[in-house]
């Protein structure tokens, strides 16, 4: 009992505070890009050409060359930015990835627009009582481990109102990892039957956004898009704990 | 020919695919066998289609106590006579041969889907496709009957956030007098996409095989390449590797000892080491920017330097780390209530151990001494050495006693990296070219025990095969067996004293 005691005084309040918490982040932290197409040398493709998902493209929009990313696709590796002779495309520190809709996921030198609430009756519902339930469908474990931590006392999802609950019955939520591999096809959809509606479905990751490394192969379905209505995606490759902390309260309104 | 004439091989020691002993069947299995009695392991065992009515068998066997891989080969077509009878340890890898390639291992005891694909991984067409295509999570599975006996069923979606897998119980009472684990929900199609390979996306696929071992994964897929191109790697790059090797596994095992503390009611080490893995993850990221180790390494070195500045953060980070972590777990020793519920459970013995072929911390609590950092040192490993951690009891809390005393090691060997760390380059420049018609066998100690790559080339340097083998394909079956005669209640603190691996095993 007093080492129990020692202990707990020894390791002291670990529960950093949220929001902002950017000064947490190590400097190599890849978050949100951005993309200064001005930059680019004409003609060149290398980012383009380096990236392993084919995030990047390059085109003209508003009749002018363009780069433009999907960062549902993205897996923030460093290949683009490594690739890139003039620093057209830099990966920021911000963690704030998360956007409502999958359109709002390709952005070019205007930038992400970021998840807005839900709906005010939805949030009247939501907004201080949000219950979740993973469904990890193909997942790596990357975004699975890194969805945990939110319950540890770091992140401590608790003081928010959200909780992570054992039975489909019990949630408002599915969280989506993974690519959602076709022997998981069956059990992802039953899960989301034997939620309560009404009820909200979360991709979080490359994988449930667009099928991540996994996309186009023959035994994934390249996300939850086609299979069940999302209504937020969370980029990364896993997306870092703070992102997913941030997507969540952006929804319910608790971050504008 | 016999095995002392077999090639011998380091651990990445590439060689050409000619000089691999073809072998007759009986042969084969004769050595398979035999190695299995003379503990040796098998650390990989699969095929490759050569034409419509051929399949030619590798196995690779892991001579721990010489440092030694031993490969060698046979053809079969359809069928041949399972090994798997007189050698337990490959009754999985059989079962893969069959779903891969619909080779039949005549008398296999138990063989049933592993993945739940259809066999087509090879350029042609299996010679024995079976008509319907296999539905995941159906198979006959083992059933008990009589008075009070009852049968439970879970999964694939569990109750916490981890990943899927369906697990059935035969019971009477509480007491499971049997277990069946049937896996392959997480199938992503790893290994039929490399052939053919390496791709853009390899790399990428390397580190989310088991998203929780990514330097693992990627560290043993880089020595097979650098095996295969003659990629050289600088000391400064070996170090690096070494020490996000070890980071990784240190995250992982105070993050497995805080959920064995919760798993049995104990919260203050289980939040304690919740937020402690979570500043062990966060030195990976001071690395490399990803708490997992992400885009860190790579054929050829390592993608970020450890500048003085980050190694002196590091060295800063650790002892503080080490001293909280050793004040939570200590406290699991401490308490009477926690080791009553370690101790017996989920009982392992050491003859079990070598017939299942168990790697990792959990043969290591069986008491076997066996270690790829120690038995087949690659990279810095050669320089700096690390002891093997074991334990005796195979239960419960041998598997959580091996991990602390890995974790203690790992932070010196972490220490002792960082106080003379090589100068030089990071990272080779030039990208590798692989060389034609050759074999390798790549062997990592991930934080589950040895990771198995095998990589065969064709005559253009592309790989013809690419075989993983995650330590959770050796380990899954040591938890059904040291559920029996367990009470079911005990599961959940069996399931995470092994924490295994679901898409590692998938693929």
């Amino acid at each position: 009992m007093y080492s129990n005691l020692k202990a707990r005084i020894r390791q002291g309040r670990r529960t950093i505070k949220f929001p902002p918490a950017f000064s947490t982040l190590p400097n190599r932290f890849r978050g949100l890009p951005q993309i200064d197409s001005n930059k680019c040398p004409a003609d060149c493709r290398a980012c383009v050409e380096a990236c392993p998902t084919d995030a990047i493209h390059v085109d003209l929009f508003d009749q002018k060359r363009q780069l433009q990313i999907d960062l549902g696709k993205c897996l923030f590796c460093v290949e683009c930015q490594r690739a890139c002779p003039e620093e057209s495309l830099r990966f920021t520190n911000d963690y704030r990835l998360a956007a409502r809709n999958r359109a709002d996921l390709i952005f070019s030198d205007q930038g992400i627009r970021l998840a807005d609430a839900l709906s005010k009756e939805i949030r009247r519902v939501f907004s201080r009582s949000l219950k979740l339930r993973q469904v990890s469908a193909g997942g790596c474990n990357g975004c699975e481990v890194d969805i945990n931590v939110l319950g540890t006392t770091v992140y401590d999802i608790g003081r928010f109102g959200i909780q992570i609950v054992a039975s489909p019955r019990h949630a408002d939520a599915l969280v989506v990892t993974g690519p959602v591999s076709e022997n998981m096809r069956i059990a992802l959809l039953k899960t989301y039957e034997a939620a309560p509606p009404p009820k909200l479905v979360i991709a979080v990751g490359a994988c449930a956004v667009s099928g991540g490394p996994f996309r186009d192969h023959a035994e994934t379905h390249n996300g939850v898009d086609g299979l069940l209505p999302v209504d937020l995606y969370i980029p990364g490759c896993p997306p870092h704990p703070l992102s997913v902390l941030d997507g969540l309260l952006r929804m319910i309104g608790r971050i504008k | 020919m016999s095995r002392e004439q077999f090639p011998q091989l380091f651990n990445a020691q590439p060689i050409d695919l000619a000089a691999i002993p073809q072998l007759s069947i009986e042969q084969f299995r004769e050595e398979v066998i035999g190695a299995h009695d003379d503990l040796s392991r098998i650390s990989a065992l699969f095929g490759v289609r050569r034409n419509n009515e051929t399949v030619q068998l590798f196995a690779v066997l892991a001579d721990d106590e010489q440092g030694k891989l031993i490969p060698f080969s046979t053809f079969v077509g359809k069928s041949y006579p399972a090994v798997a009878p007189e050698c337990p340890q490959v009754h999985l890898f059989e079962r893969e041969i069959f779903e891969q390639l619909g080779v039949v291992p005549e008398g296999h005891p138990w063989l049933k889907p592993v993945r739940f694909t259809m066999p087509d991984y090879s350029a042609q067409k299996a010679s024995t496709p079976p008509a319907t295509a296999p539905v995941i999570g159906q198979t006959s599975f083992f059933f008990m009957q009589g008075e009070e006996v009852h049968e439970v069923a879970v999964g694939p979606v569990h109750a916490g956030v981890i990943e899927p897998g369906h697990f059935r119980f035969q019971c009477h009472g509480e007491n499971v007098y049997h277990l069946e684990i049937s896996l392959g929900y997480q199938h992503r199609g790893i290994e039929k996409r490399l052939v053919g390979g390496p791709h853009k996306r390899t790399a990428f696929q390397m580190e989310t095989i088991a998203g929780d071992t990514s330097v693992g994964h990627t560290l043993t897929y880089s020595m097979a390449i650098e095996a295969l191109s003659g990629l050289h790697v600088s000391a400064r790059a070996q170090a690096i590797r070494g020490i996000a090797l070890e980071l990784e596994r240190l995250a992982n095992h105070i993050g497995d000892l805080g959920a064995l503390a919760g798993d049995v009611g104990y919260l203050s080490t289980a939040s304690m080491c919740g937020a402690i893995r979570g500043d062990f993850l966060n030195m990976t990221a001071l690395i490399c920017g990803s708490r997992l180790g992400r885009s860190l390494v790579r054929p050829g070195g390592v993608l970020f330097d450890l500048e003085p500045q980050r190694a002196a953060e590091l060295q800063k980070r650790l002892p503080k780390a080490l001293e909280e972590v050793t004040q939570a777990v200590q406290l699991l020793w401490e308490s009477s209530s926690v080791l009553s519920r370690f101790e017996t459970t989920g009982r392992l013995s050491l003859d079990q151990a070598h017939d299942i072929g168990l790697v990792g911390p959990a043969a290591r609590a069986c008491g076997v001494l066996q270690d790829v950092r120690h038995d087949f040192p690659s990279g810095i490993y050669q320089l700096f050495h690390i002891p093997a951690s074991t334990a005796g009891t195979g239960d419960v809390y041998s598997r959580a006693f091996v991990r602390w005393l890995e974790i203690q090691r790992s932070v010196a060997f972490i220490q002792e990296l960082l106080e003379s760390l090589p100068s030089g380059e990071i990272a080779a420049l030039e990208s590798p070219s692989l060389a034609p018609n050759k074999f390798v066998a790549a062997l990592t100690e991930g934080w589950r025990g040895e990771i198995c790559h095998v990589a065969i080339t064709d005559a253009a340097g592309k790989f013809v095969r690419y075989k993983v083998v995650d330590p959770s394909f050796h380990n899954w079956f040591a938890l059904a067996l040291c559920l029996r005669g367990q009470a079911i209640s005990d599961f959940p603190l069996c399931n995470k004293s092994f924490n295994l691996s679901y898409c590692g095993f998938d693929l």
